[in-house]
């Protein structure tokens, strides 16, 4: 998925990351953004804290945080660019790689001030064209610290934190149990910063034009743009850049709009939640929170009505079960069976007691591994049970609403 | 003080379960589960001592705070 949307006129879909020249012509970017500033961890921390600058891989965690916590450390610290994006349906990172990779770069080494070694953690498919970039960086004297690419598996774990952490230090791609935090001693000793790489690229943007500018978009909670992977049923499928707060009918007209009448939109991927289809929500943590979603990695993917919530969810519920990374009891054992519990559901095998056991089950494995792939796969299961209720009385009667033409 | 389950290490043996049965119960699986949010009261800490030593996978620690569980 690379189609990167237009904003519309009067749209809030704004372009920031995926303005200007696409690629990955260094000339091309030096005269659009310029150099970047010399910074210090002290200066990166500060500007970070006044954008308010939020991690784009998901949870949402403050990025001055994090960096607080590894420069607290006293060590030189491993940074890795995180652009795994295991989850099937965003495209975002791999957009914005292929898009605007220097601007990724120049947030590496902002993040890399004093490390000990910095890592670019993509597909293994992009690393012959990225190769050549950081050689032609490094030959131009952009990148201090020497970028290392490391291939990140095709996995939808393979992009957690620990697990990044994991496979850079040669092991395999898989969450570790969270006793001791990467920011104190990753997997190797050193202390560990993972960054997911549009949040490197929005640094690079602040780092230029100032912390200031970068809450011009957004809202005054959640300042600043993030890359939306628009899918399902709309005429453009692709990336779309927008400030915090954009309406879920702007980001679905800058997709082209729904090409069907819409029942549901899933908002935040398969560790997401399923949310109204309507035109005027926000979307935003604030806005999301009371469905229990939140905008997470950015993907909103529209269900039209002639589709089943439970069809498609007992279908994500599947996949999620075939990607537990194989350690943890309650994620091994908990989400297949949570995923057929569902599935019954979604057939019409209806039996008493059903969805009572589906929530049980997301109930069980939540909070019960050593990443939150089973607190996720139960938050999407929840919101499903919440906005196809009506589905669900239907099917435990052999009906399904899909198929009946008055909604 | 609280209990800290290491699920990669855990492969449900159940002894802890049994051993803490006021903070621990067990699953469909024999994996266990906590009942509330495993702070260990004063009187119950031998027997969670007791219940990190004898987990045949090492899996149970004793911990004074709860780490920050963030991720990117």
């Amino acid at each position: 998925m690379t189609s990167v949307a237009e904003a519309p006129p009067g749209s809030s879909v704004q372009l920031r990351l995926l303005a200007g020249t696409p690629g990955t012509r260094l000339d091309a970017h030096l005269s659009q953004h310029g150099r970047m500033p010399v910074t210090d961890t002290a200066q990166v921390i500060g500007m970070a804290r006044d954008a308010g600058l939020t991690g784009r891989g998901g949870a949402g965690f403050p990025l001055w945080r994090k960096l607080s916590a590894v420069a607290a450390s006293g060590r030189p610290p491993i940074v890795i660019a995180n652009g795994a994006e295991g989850e099937p349906a965003s495209g975002k990172d791999k957009t914005l790689l292929s898009y605007a990779p220097n601007l990724v770069l120049d947030g590496l080494q902002l993040i890399a001030y004093g490390a000990k070694s910095a890592v670019l953690y993509v597909p293994a498919a992009s690393h012959p064209g990225l190769r050549s970039l950081l050689d032609q960086r490094r030959s131009a004297g952009l990148d201090r610290v020497p970028v290392q690419l490391v291939a990140a598996p095709d996995a939808f774990v393979s992009g957690e934190e620990s697990a990044v952490a994991s496979a850079v230090a040669g092991r395999g791609a898989v969450p570790a149990d969270k006793l001791i935090r990467i920011t104190d001693s990753g997997p190797g000793g050193a202390p560990t910063l993972v960054q997911n790489v549009e949040t490197l690229a929005h640094l690079a943007m602040i780092a230029r034009y100032g912390a200031g500018w970068f809450r011009t978009a957004g809202t005054y909670d959640e300042p600043g743009t993030f890359l939306a992977t628009i899918g399902g049923a709309v005429a453009a499928p692709g990336v779309v850049e927008a400030g915090y707060g954009v309406s879920l009918g702007d980001l679905l007209t800058a997709a082209g709009g729904a090409t069907r009448r819409l029942s549901a939109v899933l908002v935040g991927g398969y560790h997401g939640g399923w949310v109204p289809a309507d035109p005027g929500l926000p979307i935003s943590r604030a806005a999301l929170t009371p469905y229990g979603g939140s905008p997470g990695a950015g993907v909103v993917m529209a269900l039209p009505t002639d589709a089943c919530g439970l069809v498609e969810t007992a279908r994500i519920a599947g996949y999620l079960a075939g990607q537990t990374a194989g350690q943890c009891g309650p994620c091994i054992n908990g989400l297949p069976r949570l995923a057929d519990t569902l599935t019954d559901l979604a057939q019409r095998r209806a039996r008493p007691g059903l969805p009572a056991e589906v929530e049980r089950l997301a109930r069980l494995v939540t909070g019960r591994g050593a990443c939150r792939h089973p607190d996720g796969s139960a938050r999407l299961i929840h919101s499903a049970m919440r906005a196809f209720e009506a589905d669900v009385a239907a099917h435990l009667t052999g009906r399904c609403l899909s198929e009946e033409n008055y909604r | 003080m609280r209990v800290h389950i290491d699920w990669t290490a855990c492969d449900g043996r159940g002894l802890c379960a049994e051993l803490l049965p006021e903070l621990l119960s067990e699953d469909d699986w024999g994996f266990p589960v906590a009942r509330g949010d495993m702070t260990v009261p004063p009187a119950l800490e031998p027997a969670a001592r007791q219940a990190v030593d004898r987990c045949p996978a090492l899996a149970l620690k004793l911990i004074t705070s709860d780490p920050a569980r963030a991720s990117s």
